[in-house]
């Protein structure tokens, strides 16, 4: 079917709505942030117009350096870990009934609906010594007496996991529902075994989906703030920690939205790396 | 005995019978047709030769032994599904060599059978196209391939050919059906048309309702139908009700048939006679009296309707052996004894 292209101005109308939304909501704050982050810091109240360049040349630091790229590590793990955990999770959940489908979905759509500082004191108690699993395990026999498991890497990535893993199922569902069965039955009457099919078969199949994933998780997890704060230690605290710190605390607006922005260029980069390398593996 | 053997093959989904105690018994190099309308339990039944799906009871022996449990994988067949199935992500020749990566075979060993296996089915040279480049006919031909690759013991298909145009189609039935001899590979193909099955089939098996219903040569088939159900799926037929008269001749819209005897024990039954065995004549004699009601000329052959004690039989013949009858003309049908099946109606 050949679509013909739009001619007059009523046929852009229905362009408007979201195009205002996008200039209020999305351009002109981003365009504030900008400026903002060429402005002067006045110590004394807030800020004042100018463009200087000090606030990017402070962010470039060994400190600074070591923050970002922790905070790029952590998001590409979470990402990781999610998408290897949901992936699997999500393709057997396809192939329950229907009932049961619906009554996994609605569990995890009730899931997204806890606030991030629920979340975070819910793990900081499940990962504590007088209260936590480790309990659990002393009680069956694991281990002789309950240790805590937090502040800690493992503790913050667990948090994070947990927090965005809902969304990664919910973005592979429908593709995975879509997939042609028969693809996996073919493997398996050609000599592949259940796993071996799943890994020749419904991976590559999908590896469009996948890389879009993996960015989407990505990206969300690079925002998180809070989770790092009650779960880990200092050296865990992520970028977002302490553009909120600067911002927040030491009211240093400009040097605030010069980290905020070089955040988003770094994802930005990451992200087209990341569809350039998936094109080139396509047209091979 | 050596060949698939189907031991009352029995599933069930919850109350419905998909398929019901099907008994089975086909010799290697074989052609089999399952056939059968949409939902009688065909497409349930070659799944659980490949393993795809689980008999709820009886047993599917492969050379006396007993394959039930032995997953797909390890079964050695080759399948062409409905959608062909082909994996999006590969090109032709690595769709074709996929059964032997999973075997571990070497690379040069891949390309030397996926190139055998291009030039058998006619495509040599499309080993680096990607499969979705390919036409209707063409992703057919690199599916057969694909499942022929490890020369399987069992070859199973279905609705292979479904997605294709009907001249295709036909010169399809041809092709596979030249393979498969060439090859000599039992195979087993669902199919709900007739034809298909009559054009590629040793044997047909037709089923209705979960049952097998028949299985013969499909001439066998054509000829004496095993009942009613069969005689009408495949072909056109004329069923007509029957009874015994007093010196126990059948009887088809009062008259006696000449020389048909009804068997012992029944009194009432069904007659099949095809189309082209049905025979106008003049009205009288044994001839049952008749009114043309339309008469359908095709040029290579004619169906002329006839109207006969509240039925419609059709009678076909070529333009030479039909003198000229018109709509509205009195006919005498003669139903020949040896073309007529006599049926538990």
């Amino acid at each position: 079917m050949k679509r013909e292209a739009p001619k007059s101005l009523a046929d852009y109308s229905p362009l408007f709505f979201p195009g205002l939304m996008l200039i209020v909501f999305f351009v002109i704050p981003f365009s504030t942030m900008i400026a903002v982050s060429f402005f002067q810091r006045d110590p004394s109240g807030f800020y004042t117009p100018d463009f200087v360049f000090t606030n990017y040349a402070r962010f470039l630091s060994l400190f600074f350096g070591k923050v970002l790229g922790f905070s790029l590590v952590l998001a590409v793990m979470v990402a990781i870990c999610c998408v290897v955990i949901a992936f699997p999770f999500t393709f057997l959940l396809t192939k329950r009934p229907r009932k049961v489908q619906t009554i996994w979905l609605v569990c995890l759509l009730s899931v997204l609906s806890l606030s991030e500082v629920i979340i975070g004191f819910a793990w900081s108690t499940l990962f504590s010594r007088t209260a936590g699993i480790t309990n659990l395990f002393v009680a069956i026999g694991l281990m002789k007496e309950p240790v805590a498991l937090l502040p800690s890497f493992w503790a913050v990535l667990t948090g994070m996991v947990y927090q965005a893993l809902p969304y990664t199922i919910l973005v592979l569902y429908p593709a995975l529902v879509r997939l042609d069965p028969t693809l996996l039955e073919a493997a398996r009457t050609l000599g592949a075994s259940p796993v071996r099919a799943f890994m020749n078969v419904v991976v590559p199949a999908l590896r469009n989906t996948i890389v879009a994933t993996l960015i989407m998780v990505f990206v969300f997890a690079l925002g998180s703030y809070l989770l790092p704060q009650i779960l880990g230690r200092p050296s865990h605290w992520t970028l977002s920690v302490l553009i909120t710190d600067q911002a927040i605390y030491q009211s240093n607006m400009p040097f605030a939205a010069a980290m905020a922005v070089f955040l988003v260029l770094m994802s930005l980069a990451l992200v087209g790396l990341t569809l350039l390398v998936g094109r080139r593996e396509n047209a091979l | 005995m050596s060949g698939l053997v189907l031991k009352d093959i029995t599933k069930s989904f919850g109350s419905f019978k998909a398929v019901d105690t099907a008994n089975l018994s086909v010799p290697h190099g074989k052609f089999v047709c399952l056939l059968g309308p949409s939902g009688c339990g065909k497409t349930t039944l070659l799944r659980m030769i490949a393993g795809l799906e689980d008999p709820s009871s009886g047993e599917i022996l492969l050379d006396g032994t007993d394959i039930t449990p032995v997953p797909t994988h390890k079964r050695n067949l080759g399948m062409v599904f409905q959608s062909l199935a082909l994996f999006p992500h590969l090109s032709v020749g690595d769709n074709i060599a996929y059964p032997l990566r999973i075997r571990g075979a070497s690379r040069e060993d891949q390309k030397k059978r996926s190139d055998e296996l291009l030039k058998l089915i006619h495509l040599s040279g499309f080993s680096d196209r990607p499969v979705a480049k390919l036409s209707g006919g063409q992703r057919q031909r690199v599916a057969i391939a694909r499942a022929l690759a490890l020369s399987p013991k069992l070859f199973l298909l279905d609705e292979p050919l479904s997605a294709l145009d009907a001249k295709l189609r036909e010169a399809m039935q041809v092709e596979l059906r030249q393979l498969q001899q060439r090859l000599g590979i039992t195979t087993f193909v669902v199919t709900h048309d007739q034809r298909e099955a009559m054009t590629m089939a040793d044997l047909v098996v037709v089923m209705g309702h979960g049952k097998i219903l028949q299985a013969a040569p499909p001439i066998e088939i054509y000829r004496k139908p095993a009942d009613a159900f069969v005689a009408d799926f495949i072909g056109m037929t004329n069923l007509l009700d029957a009874t015994a008269d007093r010196l126990g001749r059948v009887s088809v819209l009062g008259q006696a048939i000449p020389n048909l005897v009804m068997p012992e024990g029944l009194t009432k039954a069904s007659v099949s006679i095809r189309p082209e065995d049905v025979h106008l004549g003049p009205v009288g004699g044994d001839a049952i009296a008749g009114t043309v009601t339309f008469v359908r000329d095709l040029g290579g052959t004619i169906e002329t309707f006839v109207e006969a004690g509240g039925k419609t039989i059709v009678a076909v013949a070529t333009p030479r052996e039909r003198p000229e009858v018109v709509a509205g003309q009195q006919v005498g049908l003669i139903l020949p004894a040896e073309a007529c099946v006599v049926l538990k109606s």
